[in-house]
């Protein structure tokens, strides 16, 4: 068991001639919050399908808690909780109804049930909608529900697949605090499967990017950075006034480059979205705006640039991308 | 003044609310319960089926039109019942159950009905059964739960049935108990036998239409798709097929001269094109159950027909008669049913 909940090796997807997940090796570990990014039809809901043993796959292995889902699906779904992306309820029945209905399903006793529905009601907030139907009910509080029914099993992973599509943005947010609650509060795993860069950024302790069933990086976000953009750790960003220079017919991005030319340190000037990206070794913040000043320039500001999720994305989409042409 | 016709609606407003309380359930199946019993997932889903059947307006308007039409051919029946009996009917001691085939000629008979009508409510009660699941986004999480996948197919089929089945048995019942109010003589236990075995048939024969539309319900995505295919197949077999039987028999016929084998040839050609029907079969099989002087449904020779004492068959001769149709119901109900499982078992569900 090596401490990994779930364990895929050399897993692959097909679909007639096209490949949906191809050699697709993961592991994530107990009480993680492991976040699947990418963009769509990269291969993600796949991924959770073969999981849950709802799809069965071309090749490779699955293990989910040490339990192997195309062989016995029941006692993985026993241990494993699932809202799909989407997901809906029988909305003549109310929410409290619903919840009854699938804690019955995992063969909770009346009592059991009961209990169970009433605290997991009262804990994603919907104690005052429980008597409504659901076809009344809002789209984040159906996502808060099926949040609800997932944890009625008492699950060891959850599986949330796009979790926060349709919702507003303040329940996107509510969603995502009360999903990391519950894992920290239950040491639940959870696996999360998102195109949204941020929210996978604010919640998830580390991050898979998924493109064209390849997964082609994993790790935290700082790992995920570091091995990215290796070459330039620095980039500070600078918004440059060069009123009352004489720029002697040369661009400003090599005039800038001219005067920073002699710091250590220094690698490269490129014109960025409204200033200037200068791209450097270590943190040379202080030089660069004194160099600018002294040089006669004036400096509306100086910002040193982290990299985000969105960054790496973009990177890895495009170096996706190119290789897909290639092949 | 305004409070007393406060106080006089307050009753009423007390009514009215049991009697929604009754309607939407407050009362609603077991596993809503709290109590200490663990009930099996098979039947939680059958339960939930069942209740949705039972409070969805489609079933209780057909259950309106059903009960009316059982109404209506039961007071022809009862109006017409002494112009039935003729003296020297082989079939004269067979009084009650004419209650079920006979007409005055302007509504027809409860077995007619059934045969009509039955289709429909083995359409309606099927046609949407695993595509609204899909459409509403309830079936991937109810896969997702810890139940077989065959669970979800099985059960909404053993749902339906026990609704059908309930429903008829009780029309069938009601039938029998207004008949023996009104004409005063109680159903011998032969009667009473061929009556109940007319109740299954009907019940297999919604099954068929039932399991039908469960299959058009697992292959098309859009309910409107399911349900117009049903009714489709439906309204050809009960309108088109007759006529498109005899266009094809027309060019058939045997000519003047033609032998006596020739033309019984004929007539079983045309009989087993007309069997290809379901509702053929049924008909078939009811109107042998119910009329003990049928002796045979196929052509019968002057040699065979010679010396015969026209007298009424005992019911296990009878149900021997309708075997092949019984089977052929059945066949036909499995096949459905298996289709449908086999390409519900292999369909990978993706959300919406």
């Amino acid at each position: 068991m090596n401490g990994n909940i779930i364990e895929l090796v050399d897993l692959t997807k097909k679909y007639g001639d096209f490949t949906a997940v191809d050699s697709l090796n993961l592991s994530v570990k107990k009480g993680e919050v492991f976040g699947l990014l990418g963009p769509n039809g990269a291969g993600k809901s796949t991924t959770i399908l073969m999981l849950l043993g709802l799809t069965e796959p071309s090749s490779g292995s699955v293990r989910v808690c040490g339990i192997d889902p195309v062989t016995n699906p029941i006692d993985v779904k026993k241990r494993v909780g699932y809202l799909p992306e989407d997901v809906g309820f029988y909305f003549n029945l109310t929410g409290w109804e619903n919840l009854m209905f699938t804690a019955r399903l995992n063969a909770l006793s009346g009592k059991e049930a009961a209990a169970k529905v009433k605290s997991l009601i009262e804990r994603v907030g919907l104690s005052d909608a429980a008597e409504k139907k659901t076809g009344q009910y809002s789209r984040g509080m159906i996502q808060r529900l099926g949040l609800a029914e997932v944890l009625l099993k008492s699950p060891e992973v959850i599986i949330l697949d796009e979790p926060t599509l349709g919702i507003d943005p303040t329940g996107v947010v509510e969603l995502l605090q009360l999903i990391v609650r519950l894992s920290r509060e239950d040491g639940i795993t959870v696996l999360f499967s998102s195109h949204y860069l941020h929210q996978v950024q604010q919640v998830c302790d580390r991050v898979g990017i998924f493109v064209e069933g390849r997964l082609i990086a994993e790790g935290n976000l700082k790992e995920l950075s570091g091995k990215l953009f290796e070459g330039a750790p620095y980039v500070i960003e600078a918004g440059v006034s060069f009123d009352g220079i004489d720029l002697k017919n040369a661009k400003p991005e090599e005039w800038l480059h001219e005067k920073l030319n002699g710091i250590e340190g220094f690698t490269a000037v490129k014109p960025g979205r409204n200033g200037f990206n200068i791209e450097c070794q270590t943190d040379l913040s202080a030089i660069i705006s004194k160099t600018i000043i002294n040089s006669g320039g004036g400096l509306y500001y100086l910002n040193k640039k982290e990299f985000g999720l969105d960054e790496i994305y973009n990177r890895y989409f495009e170096g996706g991308m190119l290789n897909g042409r290639r092949q | 003044m305004a409070g007393g016709s406060d106080k006089s609606f307050k009753p009423a407003l007390n009514f009215t609310r049991k009697l929604k309380g009754i309607i939407s359930g407050s009362s609603g199946p077991a596993f809503y319960k709290a109590d200490e019993r663990i009930i099996h997932p098979f039947s939680v889903i059958v339960q939930k089926e069942i209740a949705d059947h039972v409070r969805s307006w489609r079933f209780l308007i057909l259950l309106a039109i059903i009960s009316l039409t059982c109404l209506g051919s039961m007071y022809t029946a009862l109006s017409s019942i002494r112009e039935a009996i003729k003296p020297n009917d082989p079939e004269g001691s067979f009084l009650f159950l004419k209650l079920f085939t006979v007409s005055d000629g302007i509504l027809p008979s409860f077995v007619v009905f059934i045969s009509f009508l039955g289709p429909l409510l083995g359409i309606s009660l099927g046609f949407d059964s695993v595509n609204s699941e899909h459409n509403k986004g309830t079936l991937s999480r109810l896969l997702s739960q810890p139940i077989h996948r065959d669970y979800i197919l099985n059960a909404k089929f053993v749902a339906a049935l026990i609704v059908i089945s309930v429903m008829f048995v009780a029309l069938g019942f009601l039938v029998m108990g207004f008949g023996l109010i009104t004409i005063g003589i109680p159903p011998t236990a032969g009667e009473f036998m061929r009556i109940i075995i007319f109740l299954v048939i009907s019940i297999i024969y919604v099954a068929f239409w039932l399991n039908l539309s469960i299959l058009f319900s697992v292959r098309f995505r859009q309910p409107a798709t399911s349900a117009l295919s049903g009714i489709a197949i439906w309204l050809f077999f009960s309108v088109f097929y007759g006529m498109i039987v005899d266009l094809i028999m027309k060019g058939m016929v045997p000519q003047g001269f033609a032998t006596e084998n020739q033309i019984i040839n004929f007539e079983l050609f045309r009989m087993n094109l007309n069997r290809l029907s379901p509702s053929q079969l049924f008909s078939d099989a009811t109107t042998t159950l119910l009329m003990p002087s049928v002796r045979s449904l196929g052509p019968l020779s002057m040699i065979q027909v010679m010396g015969t004492i026209p007298g009424p068959l005992r019911l296990t001769q009878s149900l021997l008669l309708v075997w092949p149709q019984i089977t052929g119901l059945v066949a036909g109900t499995i096949i459905c049913f298996v289709l449908s499982y086999i390409s519900f078992m292999r369909k990978e569900i993706r959300s919406r």
